[in-house]
């Protein structure tokens, strides 16, 4: 379990080298997502290495807050706007 | 019987911190963002599911197997969505992918 956590440290420093070197905001984007996936995969090995699983709640919430906050990040990337603008941008339907 | 839910579990646990690597190489290395979401994919599905396995077979039947049900349920929910959305936004972002053939002769791999 120890290794899992070490091999998940190295893929978040992988996926950290991509989010700063990302040609375009959407490199940086999709690094920053996996990113979020991994801290909410190390914080349940890390609760389950330390010997307190109630470390998977946390894992949760990140899970939730990191789809949201993505989709968030990636609509005002692409309309420039939080809110719905069906005149401005796009390709149809949001 | 504790032993080969013990060995069950390092396997799991040893496969997907492969399959997390292999994807972590995927976005360091691919060429473009739409295929560098293929590595993303591989770390979500693959790397994610046979973790979260890994800590189901060594949690046994109790509470915390249900919270990391929800975690990986949630997690096959989400990440197609997320991946999609990004795909979209990156089309309508004037992101071009890349192609077999070279279109115009221009070799960047990615055009704000």
């Amino acid at each position: 379990m120890f290794t899992a956590a070490a091999a998940i440290l190295v893929t978040m420093a992988i996926a950290l080298v991509r989010a700063l070197a990302g040609p375009t905001v959407f490199d940086r984007i999709l690094a920053v997502n996996s990113f979020g996936t991994l801290t909410m995969l190390f914080i349940a090995v890390y609760g389950f290495l330390s010997g307190r699983p109630e470390f998977l709640d946390i894992a949760l919430v990140y899970a939730l807050i990191n789809f949201i906050g993505t989709i968030a990040v990636t609509k005002y990337v692409t309309f420039s706007d939080l809110g719905y603008s069906a005149d401005k941008g796009g390709s149809g339907d949001p | 019987m504790a032993l080969i839910a013990d060995i069950v579990s390092w396997i799991c646990l040893i496969a997907g911190s492969l399959f997390a690597l292999i994807g972590a190489i995927g976005i360091i290395r691919l060429p473009d963002v739409f295929t560098r979401m293929h590595g993303a994919g591989i770390i979500d599905t693959m790397g994610a599911g046979l973790i979260l396995v890994g800590l189901m077979v060594q949690a046994g039947l109790t509470m915390v197997t249900v919270k990391l049900l929800l975690i990986l349920l949630f997690l096959m929910l989400t990440s197609p969505t997320t991946t999609h959305a990004l795909a979209r936004a990156a089309l309508n972002g004037g992101v071009k992918p890349l192609l077999d053939k070279k279109n115009d002769g221009e070799d960047e791999p990615s055009k704000t």
